[in-house]
């Protein structure tokens, strides 16, 4: 029975509503922008942090990464040309810190050199940019890379310095548009290095290709050989020209990827490398970077992020409401004398109420209806125009429907009751 | 007095009814300085007067739109002059219809709707009173036109949806105040006809009117004056209790 009479009263409300379509509309408007917003700006964020989260991730959550670094006070000292003039500039780490590394930190899985030195690579007349990657076999292991063709470096190949190469798909397509990269060798400075293996990057691959793109020179060009032949193929002392003036480095090691058992020694490893690099290196020439550190950080900025986009789409769910409340104030007015008839023949002050609360809220859920779909679509759309990852969850869904129904509620309940507390003789009298 | 008022055949009875606006400081206006008048079941009554003598004020006490300052309203026996909002919006639902110089249907419902309006918050199943509501609409003539909405009416027929409203909770008493005020004369009469004619199948009925042509053809004629009853006039013998 009181089923029957609400769904009454509810067609009742969308009956008054189309009485003026426009301005419900109009009204709505307000609700479907909010909803909308809190659905697609959410959906943004959690696709941006995604995005950065699942890059961390690539670089792996049991991994400590350090990285050679160019010395501040060097190369200042460099650009103002007091260094002696072809004397090498010494930094970075060395072998003798991989292998404390691997002796001293308690819950070391793996340590991995790498040496990573620009250069063009040649196949036939094509010549391309790239990074030659000096590493050690279990490289696989440690990072995100997934073997397409052939094989990967052996512990052969390292032992006996073997002039061999895995390149990169990407690379691949470039330097062997029509034929088979693994019957060839490419060249490499003086060099040649026959192609045993093709892989992907599947971790950064994304992200390469984005950077790739703004710098008009894809980093996804790399060419992996043998730690060893890349020690003796370029030697300790790397020579960079730039702009006519020599520039000698001398690096033993770019990278050394530390690979941990579990993230809680990931935790207690990160202070002990620190200091361990500190006491024999007397120049800040090495960068720590923890993935895991970085995704906790990455996870506190999505945090923030939602509070600052929930702060903005709640703003403009109340500017909605309060569109609702207004409009409603003057559906009341003008419908004074309607209250006044339906008080004559009966209505009690709480029908009243209830017929008006209805029409704000059928108005407030459908705004929020309308806006979950154009909420759900907008991410879509953003993808697809600017490449951005969204990702729309359930919750944001629910929270944003829920918020609309509310405001429907809360601005409602005041020109209800207004309606309702009008003296039927004075509203019967109204004009 | 009491004992007088709770006789039965006494549908409607008032005893030195008051009535006094308040309009701010010592302004007050005295709209009915006691009133004491009863109307029987079956009988039809006109209110006349001049403007502001009241008329308009006493309806709607007998209608329980408002309360009295003063004095007591009986209504079938009940005491309503002491009544809260919720009981009074109840007895207007129950045993009043109103008839309004202005029609008063409501513009986004059909006429079918409008006439089911009272039965709405009576709690009624509307389906199951469809029947009787077409019913009604016949015989106010507009049986064909349930699906029209007022604007799309002439005022007598309005009023027609208007009358067969008042109808539909079948009402001890009906209020009509100046009914046929905004019709013109061969309207306004072929209104009248069918308010006459629910009186002669049993309908109690009150109205408020201008015109002595609408005046006679009530049993009895009250005419007010400053709030008072003035001087009370009988055309035709009242009917017998038994008639309804
Ligand atoms: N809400 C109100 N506030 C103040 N005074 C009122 C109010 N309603 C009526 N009055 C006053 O009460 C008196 C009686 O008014 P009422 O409307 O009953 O007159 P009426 O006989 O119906 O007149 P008319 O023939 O013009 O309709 C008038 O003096 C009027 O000014
Ligand atoms: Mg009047």
């Amino acid at each position: 029975m009181l089923r029957l009479q609400l769904i009454a009263i509810i067609r009742l409300g969308i009956k008054s509503l189309m009485l003026h379509k426009l301005r419900s509309a109009l009204t709505m408007l307000g609700i479907i922008f909010g909803v909308c917003s809190v659905i697609a700006m959410l959906a943004i964020g959690e696709g941006a942090s995604y995005a950065a989260q699942e890059a961390i991730k690539k670089l792996g959550s049991n991994n400590i990464l350090i990285r050679s670094l160019k010395p501040p006070e060097a190369a200042r000292q460099q650009q103002g040309g007091g260094g002696p003039r072809g004397m090498s500039l010494k930094y970075g780490l060395t072998y003798a810190d991989g292998a404390r590394l691997q002796a001293t930190i308690p819950g070391v899985k793996r340590v991995v050199p790498s040496r990573i030195i620009r250069e063009n690579v040649r196949f036939g007349r094509t010549e391309v940019p790239c990074q030659v990657i000096g590493t050690l076999p279990f490289f696989t292991e440690v990072t995100g890379v997934e073997l397409v063709r052939g094989r990967f470096l052996s512990d052969l190949d390292e032992r006996h310095q073997n002039n061999i190469c895995v390149i990169t798909a990407g690379l691949a397509q470039r330097l062997f548009p029509t034929e088979d990269p693994l019957q060839h060798s490419v060249k490499v400075d003086a060099f040649y290095y026959r192609v045993v293996g093709i892989i992907r990057e599947t971790g950064k691959a994304e992200q390469r290709t984005q950077a790739g793109k703004m710098e008009g020179q894809p980093l996804d060009n790399n060419v992996y050989i043998p730690l060893s032949t890349s020690r003796t193929r370029f030697g300790e002392v790397l020579i960079r020209r730039t702009a006519g003036s020599f520039e000698a480095e001398e690096v033993q090691l770019h990278q050394i990827t530390v690979q941990m058992q579990d993230t809680a020694a990931v935790e207690t490893a990160d202070p002990q490398i620190k200091t361990l690099l500190r006491r024999f290196h007397d120049q800040n020439d090495y960068e720590l970077i923890v993935p895991l550190e970085l995704l906790r950080e990455a996870e506190a900025t999505k945090r923030r992020f939602n509070i600052v986009l929930g702060s903005i789409a709640a703003i403009s769910l109340l500017v909605g409401g309060i569109g609702i409340m207004n409009i409603m104030l003057a559906n009341v007015t003008e419908r004074t004398r309607e209250i006044g008839v339906r008080r004559a023949l009966g209505a009690k002050r709480r029908d009243i109420t209830l017929q008006f609360l209805v029409e704000t809220v059928v108005l407030s859920i459908g705004g929020g209806l309308i806006g979950v779909l154009v909420g759900m679509l907008t991410p879509v759309v953003v993808s697809m125009a600017t490449d951005m990852k969204t990702i729309v969850t359930l919750w944001s869904v629910l929270v944003a429907f829920g918020i609309s129904g509310a405001v429907g509620i809360v601005f409602g309940l005041y020109p209800a009751r207004a309606a309702a507390m009008l003296d039927p003789i004075e509203a019967l009298r109204h004009e | 007095m009491a004992s007088l008022a709770s006789q039965p055949e006494w549908m409607i009875r008032t005893v030195g009814l008051q009535k006094t606006y308040f309009l701010g400081g010592e302004n007050r206006v005295h709209a009915l300085r006691g009133v004491d008048m009863g109307v029987r079941r079956g009988d039809y009554m006109a209110i006349m007067g001049p403007s502001g003598s009241g008329k308009s004020t006493m309806l709607n006490l007998i209608g329980c739109l408002d309360r009295p300052t003063g004095g007591q309203y009986f209504l079938g026996g009940d005491d309503v002059s002491q009544m809260d909002d919720d009981a009074l919006s109840a007895i207007r639902g129950e045993r009043i219809g109103f008839i309004f110089q202005s029609y008063n249907l409501i513009p986004q419902l059909t006429v079918l709707e409008n006439i089911q309006v009272p039965l709405f918050y009576q709690g009624h199943d509307l389906g199951k009173t469809l029947h009787r509501c077409r019913e009604l609409a016949n015989l106010v003539g507009l049986g064909d036109r349930l699906d029209h909405r007022p604007n799309q009416l002439s005022g007598g027929q309005q009023q027609r949806v208007a009358i067969a409203r008042s109808l539909v909770n079948d009402p001890l008493i009906i209020l009509a105040d100046e009914p046929t005020g905004n019709l013109d004369s061969k309207t306004g009469a072929e209104v009248l006809d069918l308010i006459d004619r629910l009186n002669r199948e049993g309908k109690t009925i009150v109205l408020v009117t201008h015109d002595d042509k609408v005046a006679a053809r009530a049993h009895r004629v009250i005419h007010m004056k400053d709030g008072v009853i003035d001087r009370e006039v009988i055309n035709r013998p009242p009917p017998t209790p038994s008639a309804s």
